[in-house]
């Protein structure tokens, strides 16, 4: 049943806090260098179905798998990176010494953090900010620097949990721009957990539409992620990004039954 | 740097300033001080209640000893006595520093222990020290290590540290448990064990609490030396000093004054100490989120 192209596998994942139901039967598998979106109303779960997968939290019933692993496995694998919405770096650790922290946690010698945090920052567009104290940049800015922290481990899975939702507009569009480059570059699958329709559309191969309390899956529409050759600001300006956005947006109100 | 130096002008002024009201009060106010029927409200500013500023500081040029030529002078005795006392005052610090911050670490690891033993260490602190200095003194005559037998400096250390352990547990086990939950989460997910979050995570961010604290810790373990070498009536510190020169108070009236002015000096140096403390870790001071 385990295949080793998928980066993700759930099957029939339930999760109970005392009396609240928050997972019922959730059944998802995410293929390596997929984008999926979980979408929903605020309490449906989708942010506790990323900590499952990120062995924060553990399901009741249910198997979960991470490349194949248990989550515990691939946590003390460093198999995933993860970045929540407070970029959440350390005041006392320079720009580039908060990217290293995953390889400093793991004892990878200087020399190699140095260059491998150095290269990230290169990716993420602010290797000349390396010296730079957190407090120093913007929250855009610092989100970038989060996401490199990420994937510093060169993970083959990435954890959002609503990284962007923090961020003004124009700054939330440049983000996701500069992630579908990163996750394109880096060929890493991401699991995204979003409040947004349209950023979901934008980024995803996959919408997963989730019900409120107990959280289910209702619904997966297919996303307008776009291709190597395809510009973002045209996906968001064309037909089909319009009628997935319809589609996520119904999908939604018929799970609010 | 510009910072640091308005900081030593204000201090001066503010010594400026003291001196000045001391010398106006002698000069303006009836040398009866004030009544108003029975009640005193104003204190008697004749010279042997308030001697001049020029007084207390000739005094300490002076001999120890009046008439005895090679004697050393007030001044030396009571730096002696301040340096005595500022040994062991450091001394309680770094033993209750030590001590204070292992308890927070235990608390921070265990739980249950902190809800056992905070009640406790609050508790400790109420009891007057008067009334731990006789029994410090005693339990300590009983100790006789590799030869080395108990000395009354060690009971006043060992008192110093009680008052010093106090603000650096509490502030220390603030600074642990200061780190936001996503913080702890991320390091969760990094696969870090307890130590490495502690030595990465919590230890930096418990900086900023803990610098404070060690600032009161000293004050305190200052306090403490001095309070404790007047109840162990232990020799060679500025609080033996206190004693005999204010037992001469009556008729030598500025010799207390200089001891007592030894006394605020030892407080300065001491919280100098902890200053340089504070340039070494700036990295970390600014660290609350």
């Amino acid at each position: 049943m385990t295949t080793a192209s998928s980066a993700v596998q759930l099957a029939g994942v339930h999760k109970r806090f005392g009396e609240v139901h928050a997972l019922d039967g959730i059944d998802l598998e995410i293929a390596a260098g997929e984008f999926v979106s979980l979408i929903g109303p605020s309490g449906c779960g989708k942010s506790t179905l990323l900590r499952v997968v990120a062995d924060l939290e553990q399901p009741t019933s249910g198997t979960v798998q991470v490349g194949g692993k248990t989550p515990h496995q691939a946590r003390l694998d460093q198999d995933y990176g993860i970045a929540f919405q407070q970029a959440g770096l350390l005041e006392w650790r320079s720009v580039v010494e908060n990217v290293e922290l995953p390889l400093h946690v793991h004892g990878v010698d200087k020399a190699t953090r140095r260059a491998r945090a150095t290269e990230l920052l290169e990716l993420v567009g602010l290797a000349e900010f390396a010296g730079s104290r957190p407090s120093e940049l913007s929250g855009g800015m610092q989100q970038r620097v989060a996401i490199a922290r990420a994937l510093a481990p060169s993970p083959r899975l990435l954890l959002m949990d609503e990284p962007f939702g923090a961020l003004d507009e124009m700054t939330r569009e440049r983000m996701q721009a500069e992630l579908l480059r990163i996750a394109r570059e880096t060929e890493a699958a991401v699991l995204f957990v979003t409040h947004s329709i349209p950023e979901a559309v934008v980024l995803s191969d996959r919408v997963v539409v989730m019900s409120p309390r107990p959280g289910r899956i209702t619904e997966v529409v297919t996303g307008e992620r776009p291709g190597p050759d395809q510009d973002v600001d045209d996906v968001r300006e064309s037909g089909a990004f319009f009628a997935a956005i319809t589609a996520v947006r119904e999908a939604l109100r018929k799970g609010h039954g | 740097m510009v910072g640091r130096a308005r900081a030593v002008v204000a201090a001066v002024a503010a010594f400026v300033l003291l001196v000045v009201l001391w010398e106006l009060a002698k000069l303006l106010l009836p040398r009866d001080g004030v009544l108003i029927g029975e009640t005193r409200i104003l204190p008697r500013t004749d010279d042997s209640a308030m001697p001049h500023v020029w007084t207390v500081l000739g005094r300490l040029l002076e001999p120890e000893v009046a008439g005895a030529a090679d004697a050393r002078t007030v001044g030396a005795a009571v730096a002696a006595g301040a340096l005595f006392t500022l040994g062991l005052s450091l001394g309680g610090l770094a033993l209750g520093g030590v001590l204070g911050m292992l308890l927070a670490l235990a608390m921070q690891r265990f739980g249950l222990l902190e809800r056992a033993a905070l009640p406790y260490v609050v508790a400790s602190q109420t009891v007057p020290l008067i009334a731990i200095a006789p029994l410090v003194v005693g339990w300590g005559g009983k100790i006789a290590i590799a030869g080395w037998t108990w000395q009354p400096w060690a009971s006043v250390m060992v008192i110093a540290s009680y008052l010093a352990f106090f603000p650096i547990a509490v502030g220390m086990l603030r600074g642990l448990n200061s780190p936001a939950k996503a913080d702890v989460e991320l390091f969760h997910t990094l696969a870090a064990g307890w130590w490495t979050t502690l030595v990465r995570l919590r230890l930096p961010a418990s900086v900023p609490f803990l610098l404070p604290a060690v600032r009161l810790a000293a004050a305190a373990s200052v306090v403490g030396a001095i309070v404790a070498e007047i109840s162990t009536g232990t020799r060679g510190g500025i609080g033996r000093l206190i004693i005999e020169y204010a037992q001469s108070a009556t008729g030598d009236p500025s010799r207390l004054y200089t001891a007592i002015l030894g006394a605020a000096a030892l407080g300065l140096v001491a919280a100098g100490a902890v200053g340089l403390l504070d340039v070494g870790l700036r990295r970390y001071r600014g660290s609350i989120r």
